[in-house]
């Protein structure tokens, strides 16, 4: 075992794929020589040659389309958006081509891609570095999307995005890339060392896709998050002393339904809680999933933790942020219920 | 004070009720354009952009350096499929009159860009069409009984009921599948082009896309992506005027003709009569050499005219005057193909109008196969359970539950 942060193990992932399969390319704005503005892609270009990690122009349409047609012809690419804020110009060739080759060709035709692209806030970011655009991808039928929350998880998905047969949107919060982020902006910065996810087998392994992970077992309440988000709930949960079960998506699509179905009817209570904003949030998509499977179990009615409904503020990031006060009041707002 | 400035709205040289009027259209004479080697720097053939690659002059002769000289058989195949793609066209434009599908695409009088381009390139190499291109399956030899199936919508449509019709793909042919979405398919196609070359293969990608859609994104992500990295692709622009209701200068192709942009990302633009079928060949055979030997991209730009409406739910009556066809410079590419064969006393009136009667009758018995697999209206069709296979590789959960959840309602009626 090695110890790694989300970086060092997204690129160890990478690797340990470039390295086992031939059809396994990187590309993207500035992975290549620089090894990316975050360095997830650093020493891959070295290691692989000019040819498998891709300098691309600043197009994110034409870096996706690029990348279809490449899956098209055989190789399995990794296309690296900056920033999730970025993507929208992709967005069409993400909605109506990746996601749908498969389906309107009658299974003929497909394009194995990976989108890795960061997300999320707390990095005074403002509104175009550090949106949380998780939610618009679950809607769209015929891609998978997840989310890791640390170092191990994020090796184990990655390799399990890249393996896949069907397109994966992976977003990797930005936050957590150089260590666990509780919410709380004045404490001082922690790393990964002494997180027990941050240690990384340096080999192959997988997560697999369509999993959620009980984070922390419990009996009074369902807490669902994914993200950076986990890291704050934790906190929250700590701070109040209550029984929670903490659960971590993962995937958001497709969704671990029978996890958060055994745990919110033995608790009888959940909240939700994302960075992005609230209204359509995944939260509603969760609450609604609960409602449907555990309505004789309820005893609260489910309360959402999200961002505000505006853009993100750069001055104002930390009164934007879903930190561990908003995630309190909403755990105080069900445990009132009896 | 000088006066605000006001916008230039591009205006139509004809509408309904006028004389065609044509003359914006710049032709260089047949065989005056130069033929360079295929290695030579984009920068010094910047002029073939701004001419007019034209072979058949009007004697009907072939003429000039890009005559490809094309054996007999070869033109014979090309009028054969031309032809071809023409008669399964007016079947289907009658099936939908019929009302047996739901709407139709034609080709008529750009029948020679498919057809010449397909025969240019080699098997192997891929072909990302757009919605007019239906002669590259033709020419390609793919049974049009899997054509009609696809318009169908039946039991054997390779889409499985999922695409309108005209959405076709040929995997086994190497034809991608067609989005619906405009020019999508340029940018995918430069990045198959360059898996190709990375994996150090030889099969080369060609797409196509309209005068109308070099105004998408998705044009400018291809030029850039097949420039910087010099893919071997061939970029073929089809202006055949119209882009349903507006004309070609409202995608710009008033100012400079679509060839000349690829010379600001130094590709070579070349410009062509698109109703010269060994002009598109040749100038095909030509990028096709350029992309196969390392050289790198081309934009091929096809001048040529749509004869028909957009589609079937197009009355191109309203936007243009009715005689246009008649009118346009550049003539029928299969009857321009007939007459040089004649005069070169290869083929005769009798034997095309023989030809012609055998692909009627060809066209008519496909299309019976195809109706007894079924229709959208009457049946067979795919069992609706089918409708939630592909979305992923393997059928998940929630699908399944949605699978079961028809199921139930389907079973239970709505009497009930």
């Amino acid at each position: 075992m090695a110890r790694m942060n989300m970086i060092q193990a997204l690129n160890s992932a990478m690797d340990v794929m470039m390295e086992r399969d031939a059809s396994v390319l990187v590309l993207g704005e500035d992975v290549g020589y620089f090894g990316g503005v975050f360095n997830c892609t650093g020493g891959l270009y070295e290691k692989y040659g000019k040819h498998r990690v891709l300098d691309t122009p600043i197009a994110e349409g034409g870096i996706l389309a690029a990348a279809i047609g490449m899956g098209v012809n055989g190789l399995r690419p990794i296309a690296e958006i900056q920033f999730a804020d970025y993507i929208y110009p992709a967005f069409d060739q993400i909605v109506s081509e990746l996601a749908r080759l498969r389906y309107r060709s009658g299974g003929d035709f497909w394009s194995p891609v990976t989108v890795r692209t960061p997300c999320g806030g707390g990095i005074r970011g403002g509104q175009t570095h550090s949106q949380s655009p998780e939610a618009t991808f679950t809607q769209v039928c015929g891609i998978k999307v997840v989310m890791p929350s640390n170092p191990y998880d994020a090796k184990g998905l990655l390799i399990s995005s890249i393996e896949d047969d069907d397109p994966v949107i992976f977003f990797e919060p930005k936050r957590l890339y150089n260590g666990p982020f509780d919410g709380d902006p004045d404490k001082p910065s922690v790393s990964w060392s002494a997180h027990e996810r941050g240690e990384v087998p340096e080999e192959y392994y997988a997560v697999p896709i369509g999993c959620a992970d009980v984070v922390r077992s419990g009996s009074e309440v369902t807490v669902l998050t994914y993200g950076t988000m986990v890291h704050v709930c934790a906190q929250a949960i700590e701070r109040m002393g209550i029984d929670a079960e903490l659960i971590d998506i993962r995937t958001l699509a497709p969704l671990d339904i029978e996890t958060i179905k055994t745990s919110v009817q033995k608790t009888g209570r959940c909240i939700t809680a994302h960075e992005a904003t609230r209204i359509s949030g995944f939260g509603a998509e969760l609450s609604a999933v609960v409602q449907e499977e555990c309505f004789w179990s309820l005893k609260a009615p489910i309360v959402r933790v999200a961002g505000w409904d505006t853009p993100y503020p750069h001055a104002f990031e930390w009164d934007y942020f879903p930190g561990q006060e908003r995630v309190i009041h909403a755990l105080e707002q069900v445990m009132v219920y009896e | 004070m000088s006066k605000a400035p006001r916008l230039h709205i591009p205006q139509r040289s004809s509408r309904p009720g006028e004389e065609p009027d044509f003359s914006y259209v710049e032709l260089s004479q047949p065989g005056a354009v130069d033929r360079p080697a295929t290695d030579t720097p984009s920068k010094e053939i910047e002029s073939l952009a701004l001419s007019m690659v034209r072979v058949l002059d009007e004697n009907h002769r072939a003429v000039g350096p890009w005559d490809p000289k094309l054996g007999d058989s070869q033109m014979q195949h090309a009028l054969t499929c031309m032809l071809k793609t023409r008669i399964f066209d007016a079947r289907m434009l009658r099936m939908h009159r019929q009302g047996k599908i739901s709407f139709y695409m034609q080709s008529l009088g750009e029948e020679a860009v498919s057809v010449a381009q397909c025969m240019a390139l080699q098997s192997e190499d891929m072909l990302f069409p757009s919605y007019r291109n239906q002669g590259l399956h033709i020419t390609r030899g793919r049974d049009v009984v899997d054509l009609m199936n696809q318009c169908l919508s039946n039991q054997m449509d390779g889409c499985k009921g999922r695409q309108m019709p005209i959405m076709y793909h040929w995997k086994e042919g190497n034809i991608f599948s067609i989005s619906g979405n405009l020019t999508t398919q340029v940018p995918q196609a430069v990045g198959w082009a360059m898996a190709s070359a990375i994996k150090g293969e030889h099969p080369i990608a060609a797409t196509w896309l309209g005068d109308g859609s070099t105004a998408e994104a998705d044009f400018y992500h291809a030029l850039t992506f097949a420039s910087v990295y010099k893919a071997p692709v061939v970029l073929n622009v089809v202006n055949n005027q119209w882009a349903i209701s507006t004309f070609q200068a409202f995608a710009g192709g008033g100012h400079r003709p679509f060839a000349a942009r690829g010379l600001g990302f130094g590709i070579p633009g070349i410009r062509v009569d698109g109703n010269d079928v060994l002009a598109v060949y040749a100038v095909t055979r030509w990028a096709a050499e350029r992309a196969r030997s390392g050289v790198g991209p081309t934009l091929i730009e096809l001048v040529t005219y749509r004869a028909g409406a957009h589609s079937t739910s197009d009355d191109p009556s309203r936007y243009r005057p009715k005689n246009e066809w008649e009118q346009w410079p550049l003539g029928d590419p299969i009857e321009r193909l007939k007459q040089h064969m004649i005069s070169n006393k290869k083929w005769t009136e009798s034997k095309h109008a023989k030809l012609s009667k055998k692909l009627e009758q060809e066209v008519a018995e496909s299309w019976k196969q195809a109706e007894n697999n079924g229709s959208l209206a009457h049946g067979p069709r795919l069992h609706e359970d089918s409708m939630f296979e592909d979305v992923y590789k393997t059928v998940p959960k929630h699908l399944q539950k949605q699978r079961e959840e028809l199921k139930r309602i389907k079973k239970r009626g709505v009497s009930s």
